[in-house]
């Protein structure tokens, strides 16, 4: 099976909107401390419509599968992380090149500067941005040592995870929670939360080549 | 005489919707096309880029489209409603950065004139100027 077929990349969506679902209570939390207390409900409000979404039209190939999720979550989700998230799956459905783990990761990189772009965040901003560019990073640099994609990914996850925990003492430059200044820091950001949640869905699901 | 359109993206679509009703009170008897895109559909707080293309395209006559906003993802959905547009439609939007409810009641009321769209990106970004000489 190739990485980026439908079916795989199904999975690691259907995976995500699991997880999101699961943890939709602790990324409100977070969300309550330093922001407008709604990123899980929003996040599961928009990964529960993409995957009811791909079950009403099965897409033709992956990148019309990514198009349909990037699609429903700038529409459905509601709050900041609807473009940004919605902005990461387009950015990736228009980088798909063949179902190599070099294409996957350079998809990847693709959506991960798309939402640079779009939410003109910086690494220690404390936002989704302190996640997703170490993943990029780590997951470019694992394909190009030649290693198999799930464990390419796994490094990735890693690293998404370091990049959360990393920007927990900061004060927020971006975002509702830039509003709250010195408050904000010591409290877990809940987009790098999210943003983690999808590179380890990634590393369960994808295949190893 | 320009026929710009207005769009207002809020988070809340009853705060939109009372934005427009203040702002039309100056324009009695006009047919300005004052477009809202808010709030969630179900009835929630929240913005959707899908819906400001939409009513970017019902607002636009071909002379252009000036879009305020409230605050945070309506900023960034308003941002993101630009890629999904055809690039004519795009080059005739202007996002303001004009505070919602002046920006607006400012903006409306030049384009109700029949002012071009620089004209009326202008005036509603001039839109606290009343207030801040009132209060100086």
């Amino acid at each position: 099976m190739a990485a980026l077929d439908t079916d795989a990349l199904g999975a690691w969506v259907r995976e995500y909107a699991r997880a999101v679902t699961e943890h939709r209570e602790e990324l409100t939390e977070l969300d309550s401390a330093i922001g407008d207390a709604d990123h899980g409900t929003n996040m599961h409000r928009g990964m529960t419509a993409a995957v009811a979404a791909l079950d009403a039209t099965p897409p033709a190939d992956a990148a019309a599968l990514l198009k349909t999720v990037a699609m429903t979550m700038i529409s459905k989700v509601g709050g900041t992380s609807g473009p940004l998230y919605g902005t990461f799956f387009l950015r990736m459905s228009g980088a798909l090149d063949d179902g190599s783990p070099a294409a996957f990761a350079a998809a990847f990189r693709a959506g991960v500067e798309g939402v640079v772009a779009r939410g003109k965040a910086e690494l220690e901003d404390k936002t989704m941005v302190d996640a997703l560019l170490p993943a990029a990073d780590a997951l470019t640099e694992a394909v190009e040592a030649g290693q198999e994609l799930d464990t390419a990914l796994r490094a990735a996850a890693d690293a998404a995870a370091k990049g959360r925990d990393s920007v927990t003492p900061l004060v927020a430059r971006k975002g509702r929670a830039s509003y709250l200044g010195e408050r904000s820091a010591g409290h877990v950001d809940p987009g790098a939360a999210s943003a983690v949640l999808l590179v380890e869905a990634a590393a369960t699901t994808l295949p190893g080549s | 005489m320009a026929a710009v359109g207005i769009v207002v993206v809020s988070h809340s679509r009853p705060l939109a919707e009372a934005a427009v009703e203040l702002a039309r009170q100056m324009l009695p008897n006009s047919t300005l096309a004052i477009e809202v895109a808010a709030g969630t559909d179900d009835g929630g707080l929240g913005t959707d880029a899908v819906a400001v293309s939409t009513a970017i395209t019902t607002a636009d006559t071909g002379d252009g489209v000036v879009v305020l906003m409230d605050l945070g993802s309506a900023v960034m959905s308003a941002e993101t409603a630009l890629e999904l547009l055809d690039d004519d439609v795009r080059a005739r939007v202007v996002l303001s950065a004009a505070p919602l409810v002046e920006g607006l009641v400012g903006a409306a009321v030049v384009a109700a004139g029949g002012a071009d769209r620089d004209r009326v990106a202008a005036e509603a970004l001039r839109g606290l100027a009343p207030k801040q000489a009132h209060l100086s």
